[in-house]
């Protein structure tokens, strides 16, 4: 059975099929687009019982054989976690955007890239190729962008969205080429084999290169230290995409990725210190950020940014503990902060801001919404009997049984769980009590759409929560084995006792509390913009992107000047330079070697084409100019003709027709030959040409000279007719062996020809030609 | 530069050129031809109306627009290389019905292909040639 492999293309037909039915059935479309993730997450939720004792559902399709790249799927504890989360959330999002954008224009837009991703996403989740991973990951990326950017009219979005882009494009083919590293060591992409082959991958010597590439591709697409600047940039986007792709799904790809990579490059010191240390800086940092934003979505944002420090850390440890607690930490956060993601976008949908400072005492108007908030900010905070109290104290456990540096993980994690702490509490009180303040918009409950989503992830916070073995405990199990496989099955409890580490949790909330208390004299005080300005990493971002724009500008303006004639002559210098040098480094040529009678016609065609090419460099008339290059391409298909190409010799004839006909069609518009060619010009313009000629001539000589490999053409003769049943060989290679090129290069003619039609648009809009 | 005898002689030429080209793509498999040269000689003919009568006679002679050419050729050859996967072999694979077709001979995905490159040729020559030619006229 194909499951996954059918999931994923289902989704992207979903994506595509979208737009057509929204505008077939209007607002009831969510309830259609629903039944995607819905039936994907029950399809999960059933496969659920065949992998929970560390089984491993392999689906595989040939893709492209001779690289070695496959369709392929897998669906382990890890994949069926996280696609459940992807889904789940999804459906939820789904029903979420037709209420958010109800009315909007292009909601149809925002149905059809919401399914888009999802199903990128899937794809990611289940790939069990390296390549196809990465596909889905550019996928993912591509969608993200497309999202952020949805009110594209505003600089903002477009700026943020290509922010974000930039940044995870720059690390995914970082990433790819870690990817390409492993395969050629590993012999394989399939992530089975790799594993299999795990040891051989760490000791060679490639390992730290392809452990960095693949690091820097999960590090930007988590947000990690230095690369976190985008997703605070990336809020530009409308809420219901935050709340799915930047806090609940896709920025955990990078998460995912290092869990995925555990068993094949994780382990060595490496691996240890280089993750953990991206995770704790990360997840200190974010949460001191969060602290003093006064944008709430911004600060949702960073304290994304937090605890997807939090979960590299994890990872970094690598311990049995530590990927316990990350499991468990996934889904918690995914949770707790959809919803809040989610309730952050109800505030500023029915009150015009999400200010905090200009927001308070909603809990009257927006009743449901304030309970939900209030009940997600304590499994944020990590407070029993929510889900989030579970795995804080794992976290705890993990960071308590580190095996290195573990008093300074301790402080730090304290540290930024306090400050969550104090987030939480800021997020949960701020808005709902206190005295009511003046809104852009009269204040009002959202719509069921609206609250359907939080208050159904809430509520899973809090079930799971209490009943977390029965529900949760296989799930989590099998992904914890996926990841970690000599871990041992554990019962998750809600109370262990009392012990150092409730007293921990204990502190932690009191720490927060007071923090929360203090913010405003805090922040009085130490004013962290100000002295976080300057080492600010988004300013290296504007910097590359600065330097890159002025030396492309620099390089442009010397070697592109507008003249096409000074193109021409840098590319054939190029060649020139680089074909001479060539031949010089080969060493002595034979030149003596060449060999065969000429006939007559032969020479009397060359002659006339050695006029014809004087003609064109003497005169100073574009029409005798023309005609004799003409006369030139001319010449060359009488040659093909005479050596046995008719092919090529009716293609050129025809080429060389109409390229007469476009010349006389702008013919008038030229300057006169005389006004911008000069005697030293035409030199210097004849001297290069010369040359290039020359080299021509050689390359010619000594590739006549070697003895021609006769196994191609033969094997293309042969297998013309009996495999593609045509005479025609030339016509055989080019629409059937290979095919592909040709669709490329029709494709790249299709672009040219556009580009040509856009340039002279261009040009005669500005009034020239 | 409207010339009598050349409007005439296009009228009669124009439709035996096209029906050449057809002629030269379809000949392609197994003998000298194929949808780039085919379509490069249906281009000429079009090309030749166009210096006949005027690139807005021209273009409504011509019914279509020269991007919908291109845009139905690439379709074209996009599509006989999915049909091969719908067909349950690789992408581009060749699929051949077994029948002859009188006149056209054996079809299979890679003439549909050829045709695609045909029409794709078409569009690209003429999109240029219009443009050009009205960057004249004005």
């Amino acid at each position: 059975m194909s499951l996954l492999t059918l999931i994923v293309l289902l989704g992207f037909l979903a994506a595509a099929v979208a737009p057509a039915l929204t505008s077939l059935l209007g607002r009831r479309v969510k309830f259609v687009l629903v039944l995607y993730p819905a039936g994907t997450f029950v399809a999960l939720w059933l496969m659920v019982p065949q992998i929970e004792n560390g089984n491993v559902i392999v689906e595989s399709f040939s893709w492209v054989p001779a690289l070695g790249v496959s369709l392929s799927f897998l669906l382990d504890g890890i994949s069926a976690l996280v696609g459940m989360i992807v889904s789940g959330i999804g459906a939820l999002i789904i029903i979420y955007a037709g209420g958010y954008l109800r009315g909007h224009a292009q909601i149809s837009r925002m149905y059809a890239l919401l399914l888009f991703f999802m199903a990128s996403m899937l794809g990611v989740v289940f790939s069990a190729n390296l390549i196809g991973l990465f596909v889905f990951w550019e996928l993912t990326s591509i969608s993200s962008y497309l999202l952020i950017g949805f009110n594209h009219e505003r600089l903002s979005s477009r700026a943020g969205a290509l922010q974000a882009l930039l940044v995870t494009g720059l690390g995914g083919l970082a990433m790819l080429a870690g990817f390409i590293l492993m395969g050629m060591v590993g012999g394989s992409y399939e992530i089975t084999e790799l594993i299999s082959r795990a040891d051989v991958l760490r000791a060679h010597e490639f390992y730290p290169a392809m452990l960095l590439l693949v690091l820097l591709g999960a590090f930007t697409k988590s947000a990690q230290v230095p690369f976190h600047f985008w997703l605070p940039n990336a809020m530009e986007a409308p809420t219901p995409v935050s709340a799915y792709l930047h806090s609940a799904t896709m920025v955990k790809a990078g998460v995912f990725l290092l869990a995925r990579m555990m068993s094949i490059l994780g382990g060595t010191d490496w691996w240890h210190y280089a993750v953990s240390f991206a995770g704790a800086s990360t997840m200190f940092l974010g949460a001191f950020v969060a602290f003093y934003q006064s944008d709430l979505k911004r600060v949702l944002a960073f304290t994304t940014v937090s605890a997807l420090g939090t979960l590299t850390l994890l990872l970094g440890l690598g311990t049995e503990e530590a990927v316990r607690a990350a499991m468990l930490f996934f889904l918690v956060h995914a949770l707790y902060k959809g919803a809040l993601f989610m309730v952050t976008g109800s505030i500023d949908h029915e009150t015009g801001t999400r200010l905090l400072d200009r927001i308070g005492g909603l809990r009257r108007a927006m009743p449901i919404t304030a309970v939900t908030a209030i009940v997600a900010s304590l499994s944020m905070a990590g407070l029993p009997p929510m889900l989030g109290f579970l795995s804080k104290e794992l976290l705890y456990e993990a960071k308590v049984q580190a095996p290195f540096a573990s008093f300074l993980l301790i402080s730090l994690g304290v540290l930024s769980n306090a400050l969550m702490v104090g987030v939480a509490a800021l997020v949960a009180f701020r808005p709902f009590f206190g005295k009511m303040k003046d809104t852009p918009k009269h204040p009002h409950e959202a719509p069921w759409s609206m609250w359907l989503g939080p208050a159904t992830l809430t509520l899973i916070s809090l079930v799971f929560g209490l009943l977390t073995a029965p529900l949760l405990g296989g799930l989590w199990n099998a992904a914890v084995i996926s990841v970690h496989p000599e871990a041992s099955p554990v019962a998750l409890k809600l109370w262990h006792g009392l012990n150092e580490i409730v007293a921990l949790s204990a502190f932690t909330v009191l720490l927060g509390l007071l923090l929360f208390w203090m913010r405003d004299r805090i922040l009085a005080v130490i004013r962290p913009p100000a002295f976080l300005r300057a080492l600010k990493a988004e300013q290296i971002y504007h910097l590359m992107i600065a330097g890159t724009l002025s030396f492309a500008k620099r390089v442009t303006a010397v070697f592109q000047d507008g003249l096409l004639r000074h193109y021409v002559m840098f590319v054939t210098l190029v060649v020139v330079m680089f074909g001479f040098w060539s031949l010089l480094a080969a060493g002595p040529i034979d030149l003596a070697e060449m060999s065969g009678g000429l006939h007559v016609h032969d020479v009397i065609i060359a002659l006339v084409m050695l006029g014809g090419a004087l003609m064109a460099a003497y005169s100073n008339s574009r029409l005798v100019v023309i005609g004799s290059l003409g006369i030139v391409g001319y010449g060359i298909s009488m040659i093909f003709l005479l050596y046995g190409a008719p092919d090529l010799a009716m293609t050129q004839f025809a080429v060389e027709t109409l390229s007469v006909v476009l010349f006389v069609l702008i013919l008038a518009r030229l300057p006169r030959i005389k006004d911008i060619v000069s005697n030293v010009v035409r030199v210097r313009d004849g001297v290069i040409a010369g040359l290039a000629g020359i080299l021509l001539t050689v390359l010619l000589v000594i590739a006549t000279a070697e003895p021609l490999s006769s196994r191609v053409s033969p094997f293309y003769s042969a297998a013309s007719y009996l495999e593609a049943k045509g005479r025609n060989v030339v016509n055989v290679i080019l629409v059937d062996f290979r095919g592909v090129d040709t669709l490329g290069e029709i494709t790249v003619l299709a672009i040219a020809a556009v580009g040509v039609f856009a340039l002279l648009r261009q040009g005669s809009k500005e009034g020239k030609p | 530069m409207k010339s009598v005898i050349l409007s005439t002689v296009v009228r009669l030429l124009l439709p035996l050129i096209l029906l050449f080209s057809l002629f030269i793509l379809l000949r392609g498999h197994n003998e000298p031809g194929g949808g780039f040269i085919g379509g490069l000689a249906a281009a000429s003919g079009w090309v030749l109306y166009l210096f006949a009568f005027g690139s807005a006679e021209a273009k409504r002679a011509l019914r279509l627009e020269p991007l919908h050419f291109i845009i139905l050729g690439l379709t074209l050859a996009l599509g006989s290389g999915l049909f091969s996967v719908a067909a349950g072999k690789s992408f581009m694979q060749g699929v051949w019905l077994d029948a002859m077709v009188p006149v056209l001979g054996k079809i299979g995905t890679p003439v549909v292909f050829d045709v695609g490159v045909y029409f794709v040729v078409i569009g690209i020559v003429l999109k240029i040639v219009f443009a050009l030619a009205e960057e004249e006229g004005r």
